[in-house]
């Protein structure tokens, strides 16, 4: 059924329909942030920096590099919002989940502080 | 974006876009993804749940190292190499990093080349995406045997609490199998792309179906998806 739909579309619109075409220097461009992004992540390390400005840092970097791959190499940005959602929302889940086990993580760390002293 | 598409009338209509479409897409009663075939909605659907799997080690790590009263060993050190007698801290991971990130690079530009027709180039930065890739596992290789042979053990190491080798073996391992699987692939698709298989629409060994360059796509996006996973192993394990 598709196939004869697709076979009723003029040339021009299958062009448009199937594949994703940019230009090279998109790529380039974004190839060129994830080297700058994982440079500056790496030096957060070289530095040493530490707390609170170090894992925003590395949190920030990561995000805006995880960002780049998704959207562009990907091409999550030119898919429907359909797709995007089905994708994208799922592992909000996994947050849910990380708020349960840091919740866990800090029960068992004080309970093994309470039962063990510190040391073991 | 809106795609004029044919009715049986001869008239075209226009799909609405962003919140209407969102609805009217789900409501339709009919496959729900317009844009992407079903290959491409599969792989995105086997990367959402790949994205579970690898979600919850992340999550297993940090929950034993938040909960043990034991130092975590510092990555930064125990991941560092000695050159020319100067301690370069993360210096092989961060080699690492810059490599998987130009495998992604190549493979986008392949995947464009590909719906550019253009099979020899395709296949070409296929085999050098499979190539960084290749080299990407040696590396994990070179740091693995060296942990271990610093006395690294799931259960046990010299630094600090134990469960960094368990948190260390299971993330890495995993994933170091998935780059693996990603250039065996990789060489599959590339040799298709240099024969010529999807200018031709031959039928593909195991599914009979045409091949078409969307595959390179599809591949490509399991590429992606396993630097993607190293954004985030590099920034929670190694980073932290």
């Amino acid at each position: 059924m598709s196939q004869s739909a697709a076979q009723a579309v003029p040339a021009r619109a299958i062009a448009h329909v199937e594949g994703q075409h940019h230009p090279i220097k998109l790529y380039l461009i974004v190839w060129g942030w994830l080297f700058v992004l994982s440079t500056c992540s790496y030096l957060v390390d070289y530095f040493g920096l530490q707390g609170y400005l170090r894992w925003s840092l590395i949190v920030l970097f990561m995000i805006l590099k995880a960002f780049l791959i998704v959207a562009i190499f990907m091409h999550m940005a030119w898919e429907r919002l359909t797709l995007i959602c089905a994708i994208l929302l799922p592992p909000i889940a996994v947050l849910v989940f990380l708020g349960i086990m840091v919740f866990e993580a800090n029960y068992t760390f004080f309970t093994r502080l309470a039962f063990f002293g510190t040391g073991s | 974006m809106a795609d004029p598409l044919p009715t049986a009338t001869g008239a075209t209509f226009t799909r609405p876009d962003g919140w209407a479409g969102f609805t009217a897409d789900w409501a339709s009663d009919q496959r729900a993804f317009k844009s992407a075939s079903w290959g491409k909605a599969m792989m995105w659907i086997f990367l959402l749940s790949d994205t579970f799997i690898f979600s919850c080690f992340l999550l297993s790590y940090m929950t034993v190292r938040m909960s043990t009263t034991v130092p975590w060993p510092n990555p930064s050190e125990v991941f560092g190499l000695e050159l020319g007698g100067v301690s370069v801290p993360l210096l092989l991971i961060a080699i690492m990093t810059f490599i998987l990130i130009s495998s992604s690079g190549t493979m986008a530009i392949a995947v464009n080349y590909g719906y550019r027709r253009e099979r020899k180039k395709t296949a070409a930065l296929m085999l050098a995406t499979a190539a960084f890739g290749a080299s990407f596992v040696g590396m994990q290789g070179f740091e693995w045997t060296k942990l271990i042979r610093e006395g690294v053990r799931p259960w046990s190491n010299p630094w600090g609490a134990d469960q960094f080798g368990s948190s260390f073996f299971m993330i890495t391992g995993f994933h170091g199998t998935h780059v693996t699987i990603g250039v065996i692939f990789l060489l599959i698709v590339a040799r298709k792309v240099w024969r010529g298989d999807f200018d031709h629409g031959k039928p593909g060994y195991f599914t009979s179906r045409k091949g078409r360059y969307e595959n390179v796509e599809i591949m490509g996006l399991y590429w992606h998806f396993v630097d993607l996973v190293w954004v985030f192993i590099f920034a929670f394990f190694y980073l932290w």
